[in-house]
């Protein structure tokens, strides 16, 4: 499944795309003239050795970063000067490589803030934190399908890291969004863990978009169906993975790491 | 992204978990006593000294719901307190308002302030927002002091507390106790309200973390300009109904001086907590009333409590309490 089909590629078109994307921090050039196109029903893999720019290619995709130059279109809309609040309302969501959970609220409660916006029960500060109850059947239904229900009542601090890791895909997942880009989502997870999380992105995406920054290059090989290599912040090969593999610059500045 | 975290609260006072029957028991009989305080009061102590308590634990209140449950630190609260005095003052005085349209107006002065402040201030962060909203005060401060209706350094002077609805004369002591009693409880419940609200719910994940509240995109500046408007209201709440229990309006109340006091306030009861700023201008109050006495320099004594308060107690009176062996036993973080 990880070859796109021939015709697809021409008629399809990116729900998310950026051209002549670049970030400059003083004087480093840190993500220099990316182009890339995520896919409805795709996963997308950006890989690339520590420092290549990934994270700073997804922080400038969602808006915590100002690209200096470039433009982002999110299906079809120009979002290259909108704030990250309103390009996730738009139903960009992200994940961090650096788990994001909110520490001192319970797993449930970490999935309900996410559900509290779509659902319309974020600014009434009028009424009882009862009114949230009525999200309470989701939520549940989402650790459910993440696997989380043992430790809904826990704390989020108290969770292992790669259990923060499956919550936080969680509350993304609560947004129901369009894209979602997920940086490293994997890391940390103990092998059950990602075989389960894979798969669950696996499922997520046949309904969305899914561009995803993974150094396991087996899972990256197994589920994704796009693969865009950066280093120093410039693009060295994209195309699906079979292609991109065989790429001998690819080959002497990445895959060497394949065995570690 | 170079994000200041300016989380400076133990989370765990917020804590809804799991309460179990005793202790919601244990609760409500701790609120049915100090409501029985509350009422039996004046009948101890002089009224005037526990109003000017109320007021100010009202006022230290709402700077808490900034800190304690945003995380933003006002050095410009006395604006929003000293201006809903002289706009209650001037209203009831000059226009003739009865009192509750006095209060209210005062109450809307300290949220439009709050408003404007909070504007410019609320996309800062740490010390950055701490010196706009100074700078933004002193310089209401300064209108404060050459504007007409204040009457500059001599304040607006006599105010006439009037008829609440029209048939309280609030020139009897004890129902104008019972008046700013019962405007005590208002706010304070508000303020509980608010904070125990899915409001209050996406506050708390933003002073946990930011930058996950943006990308579930939640507009962070909106919601903490939201709480920082309500601050100032029930900040102005309370100013309001001081300029009616002493009958002044002053600039005092617009000083720097009294954004600090609020802010020792509620360092020494406990931010973060319902009862701390209670309980800390109680004492800060008491101590002042107590000082000027004896004749004693109040600005040494309340200095050094400060010291003390950020060197020992880091967490309040109230924050050390729940922090303690007895206050974990007893869950007391939840709802203290
Ligand atoms: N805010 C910043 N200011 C200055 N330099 C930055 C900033 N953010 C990232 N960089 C630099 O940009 C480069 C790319 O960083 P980035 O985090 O995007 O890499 P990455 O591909 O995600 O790496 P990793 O695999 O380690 O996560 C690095 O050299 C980093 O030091
Ligand atoms: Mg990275």
């Amino acid at each position: 499944m990880n070859a796109p089909s021939p015709q697809s590629l021409g008629e399809q078109r990116a729900v998310l795309s950026a051209r002549g994307l670049s970030r400059r921090f003083g004087g480093f050039l840190a993500v220099n003239n990316v182009d890339i196109d995520v896919f409805h029903g795709e996963i997308h893999a950006l890989i690339g050795p520590n420092g290549a720019g990934k994270t700073t290619v997804f922080n400038l995709l969602t808006k915590f970063l100002q690209p200096t130059a470039g433009k982002i279109t999110l299906m079809g809309e120009d979002i290259t000067s909108t704030s990250p609040d309103r390009v996730a309302r738009m139903g960009l969501v992200r994940s961090f490589q650096i788990s994001a959970v909110f520490p001192h609220l319970t797993v449930l409660d970490n999935v309900r803030v996410a559900l509290q916006r779509p659902n319309g029960l974020a600014h009434q500060f009028w009424r009882p934190m009862s009114a949230l109850d009525t999200l309470t059947g989701k939520a549940d239904a989402l650790l459910t399908t993440v696997g989380l229900m043992r430790e809904r009542d826990a704390l989020a601090a108290d969770l292992s890291y790669g259990r923060k890791r499956v919550l936080e895909i969680a509350t993304t997942l609560a947004l129901d969004p369009k894209v979602l880009l997920l940086d490293e989502p994997l890391a940390g997870m103990g092998q059950e863990d990602i075989t389960a999380i894979a798969g669950l992105i696996r499922s997520v995406a046949k309904t969305r978009a899914v561009l995803m920054v993974e150094h396991n290059l087996s899972v990256v090989a197994d589920i994704c169906d796009r693969v865009t290599v950066l280093q120093r912040g410039e693009i060295l090969a994209a195309g699906d993975y079979a292609t991109v593999s065989q790429d001998p610059q690819v080959r002497t500045a990445y895959m060497g790491r394949e065995e570690d | 992204m170079a994000e200041i975290h300016t989380s400076t609260v133990p989370s765990d006072a917020l804590d809804d978990r799991s309460v179990s029957k005793a202790e919601i028991t244990a609760r409500r009989l701790a609120l049915i006593a100090g409501l029985l305080l509350l009422l039996v009061a004046p009948f101890l102590i002089y009224p005037v000294f526990i109003m000017k308590v109320l007021c100010f634990a009202l006022f230290a209140a709402a700077f808490n719901l900034l800190i304690g449950y945003t995380g933003l630190l006002s050095f410009g609260h006395a604006a929003f307190f000293g201006g809903a005095a002289y706009f209650t003052a001037h209203s009831v005085k000059e226009w003739g308002v009865p009192p509750e349209l006095g209060i209210l107006i005062g109450t809307a002065g300290g949220a439009a302030l709050g408003l404007i402040m909070g504007f410019f201030a609320i996309r800062r962060q740490g010390i950055y927002f701490s010196m706009i909203t100074l700078s933004l005060a002193q310089m209401f401060f300064f209108f404060c002091l050459q504007a007409k209706f204040t009457h500059g350094e001599d304040g607006i002077q006599s105010v006439p507390r009037g008829h609440l609805f029209g048939f309280i004369d609030l020139n009897q002591p004890i129902a104008m106790y019972y008046t700013v009693a019962a405007i005590f409880l208002i706010g304070v419940f508000i303020i509980w309200r608010f904070v125990h609200s899915p409001f209050g719910m996406i506050l708390k994940s933003i002073r946990e973390n930011e930058q996950r509240a943006i990308s579930l995109g939640y507009s962070v500046a909106r919601y903490k300009l939201g709480a920082f408007v309500m601050s100032a209201a029930l900040a102005g709440l309370a100013g309001g109904t001081k300029a009616l229990v002493f009958q002044f309006a002053t600039l005092t109340d617009v000083g720097w001086q009294t954004s600090g006091e609020v802010i020792l306030m509620t360092l020494l009861g406990g931010i973060g907590t319902m009862l701390g700023p209670i309980l800390g201008s109680a004492i800060v109050v008491m101590l002042g009333n107590y000082l000027a006495t004896t004749g004693f320099p109040v600005t040494i004594i309340t200095g050094a409590v400060f010291m003390i308060c950020v060197l020992v107690f880091r967490r309040g009176v109230v924050g050390e309490l729940a922090a303690s062996r007895i206050g974990r036993k007893f869950g007391l973080a939840r709802w203290l």
